[in-house]
């Protein structure tokens, strides 16, 4: 049996008095889609930093692709992929010097990088594209590129914090053919979104509220478990209770 | 008479002069919630600070309040209220001092239009000395509605208000834009979200700097052309790729826990072989029912059908 590549156990983290993530456990499996789902305020940001490695946690256990989040931070940042709404690519490096610039932070070198580097600009047709700044490029494209060079050294798993706020709909599909293309390819995709029709696509969700993992399961079951008939409708009837998002 | 006309305008960027929006024509009625539509680079900004006076268009032109966006732009700036996309008070002031600063320098007091914003300022009163960069995202959203209420203005210009807020505070979001709409001010508001477009009195689809429709949320969706189903079997990724493949199919993609799928000909007529089809690739457990159109169905297909003619 696989063993679990993120694996909590009542992961806590406080700022002061205030409890920003308190005591969530949960596992996700090797390959799987996992949503990561929550009201503004209800401590995504911060599980999702000690999960990277950047946050030491207050109390509880977490390892991340095998490496303990207090111990191994710098081997879990080198296992792990990483990309944002808000940051993704340098706007003032070309295509090309942007998947350079990646693939050397994630340590690929040499002709594996060259080759890598191909593959992924033919894969997304930008061939023509490759001698442009980032900047040129339409927001859809850009996060289909950021995207690609997260997961350009094969990491165990990949975390996309709202990877598609603000792009189209049929570019959001695409994304989302990129995402289930890495997961066959057996890379664990953790990611966030408020678009609730891709809380569907998910193959399991967790709803934080105040700091609590409140529901998780597959988005059917959990449309059972509420009697909703959309997974909106669940967001709504578990973070309606919230009280931080107010203050 | 009409709160906002928009003839052909245009604007352009750079020494390329890339086009942000291109011949854009529309107007909104007094009193009425006008959604734009559309995703980021779509030029829905652009539009926004044109319409409010801060870029001057390149070509056409518009007029807001009966009052010409070039010649009348300071007259405008005493009617319209305005919120941007970036949380734009001032960090280092308390609540009620942004409050209070936007009512002085519009001449009048917090007081004066009190009414105005009361059920809006209520929730966000009991922090009214905490820093407005201390507040939650949701709370410095009801601020900067109340700020740019303060003066009482005709029209309201928001742009993009709810991206990067949750579902709960959207909802809530427009359940107050709906309140404001019977107090008589035309609203005219931004959203990426396509869910959002139904909560409009009218909308235009806009994209790539170009509007693809203007319509009722209702008529929009009554006049998709084909129609629609929603497929699922037990494996979806492999569902889409096979009935992308299907001889008959027109469209395919996905659509929450469903496929959107339209096709060439009838249902009746193709239905046979359409479910031999899909178990001859393995698909156990197909439901296929109609599916009545949304507004992203509507985006989708006219991005797609824009691609093909650009094609």
């Amino acid at each position: 049996m696989n063993k679990p590549v993120i694996q909590t156990k009542d992961l806590t983290k406080q700022f002061g008095d205030f409890t920003a993530v308190n005591k969530i456990s949960f596992e996700v499996q090797s390959g799987e889609i996992f949503g990561f789902l929550g009201a503004n305020g209800a401590g995504k940001t911060t599980a999702m930093r000690m999960l990277c490695g950047l946050s030491i946690p207050t109390s509880g256990t977490a390892t991340i692709a095998g490496f303990d989040v207090y111990r191994q931070t710098e081997l879990i940042k080198k296992n792990i992929g990483y990309m944002s709404q808000k940051f993704s690519l340098y706007e003032d490096l070309t295509v090309k010097e942007n998947i350079r610039f990646y693939g050397g932070i994630y340590g690929l070198s040499g002709r594996h990088l060259k080759e890598k580097s191909e593959a992924l600009i033919a894969q997304l047709g930008l061939k023509e594209q490759q001698d442009k700044l980032v900047s040129d490029l339409p927001l859809g494209w850009k996060q289909k590129l950021a995207f690609s060079v997260s997961v350009i050294h094969e990491p165990g798993i990949v975390f996309l914090d709202e990877p598609t706020g603000g792009v189209d709909p049929v570019t959001r599909r695409q994304f989302w053919d990129l995402i289930y293309d890495a997961a066959a390819r057996g890379i664990t995709v953790f990611v966030t979104t408020h678009y609730m029709d891709e809380a569907e696509y998910c193959d399991r969700i967790s709803m934080m509220v105040d700091g609590y993992i409140k529901a998780l399961d597959t988005p059917a079951n959990l449309k059972k478990q509420f009697a909703a008939g959309s997974m909106d409708e669940v967001f709504v009837a578990l973070a309606r209770g919230a009280k931080r998002g107010n203050e | 008479m009409q709160a906002v006309t928009v003839e052909n305008i245009t604007k352009k960027y750079g020494k390329q002069g890339i086009i942000a929006v291109d011949q854009v024509s529309f107007s909104a009625d007094r009193g009425e919630l006008f959604g734009l539509i559309g995703p980021d680079g779509a030029g829905k900004t652009s539009l926004f600070r044109i319409l409010t006076t801060l870029l001057l268009p390149d070509g056409g032109r518009a007029v807001v309040d009966g009052l010409d966006v070039v010649k009348d732009f300071k007259a405008i700036r005493n009617r319209i209220g305005y919120m941007p996309g970036r949380f734009s008070l001032y960090q280092d002031l308390t609540v009620e001092e942004n409050l209070q600063f936007f009512a002085t320098i519009f001449g009048t007091t917090i007081q004066a239009n009190y009414d105005l914003i009361r059920d809006i300022y209520v929730q966000i009163e009991p922090f009214k000395n905490r820093r407005a960069g201390k507040l939650s995202g949701g709370m410095k959203q009801k601020l900067a509605l109340c700020c740019a209420l303060i003066h009482k203005p005709v029209m309201l210009f928001l742009d993009e208000p709810t991206t990067g807020v949750d579902a709960v505070s959207r909802r809530e979001f427009w359940e107050m834009l709906k309140r404001l709409k019977t107090q008589g001010i035309t609203i005219l508001v931004s959203t990426p979200y396509m869910d959002e477009a139904t909560r409009c009195d009218r909308i235009a689809l806009i994209q790539t700097g170009r509007i693809m429709s203007v319509d009722t949320p209702r008529h929009m969706t009554d006049a998709y052309p084909e129609k629609l189903y929603a497929i699922k079997s037990e494996k979806t990724a492999a569902l889409t790729r096979d009935l992308r493949l299907y001889d008959d199919t027109l469209s395919c993609y996905a659509f929450g826990e469903y496929l959107h799928v339209s096709f060439k000909k009838e249902m009746e007529s193709i239905r046979p072989s359409l479910m031999e089809f899909l178990q001859s690739h393995g698909h156990e457990k197909i439901e296929i029912s109609e599916t009545q159109p949304t507004i992203e169905d509507c985006f989708i297909r006219l991005m797609n059908k824009g691609n093909e003619v650009s094609a």
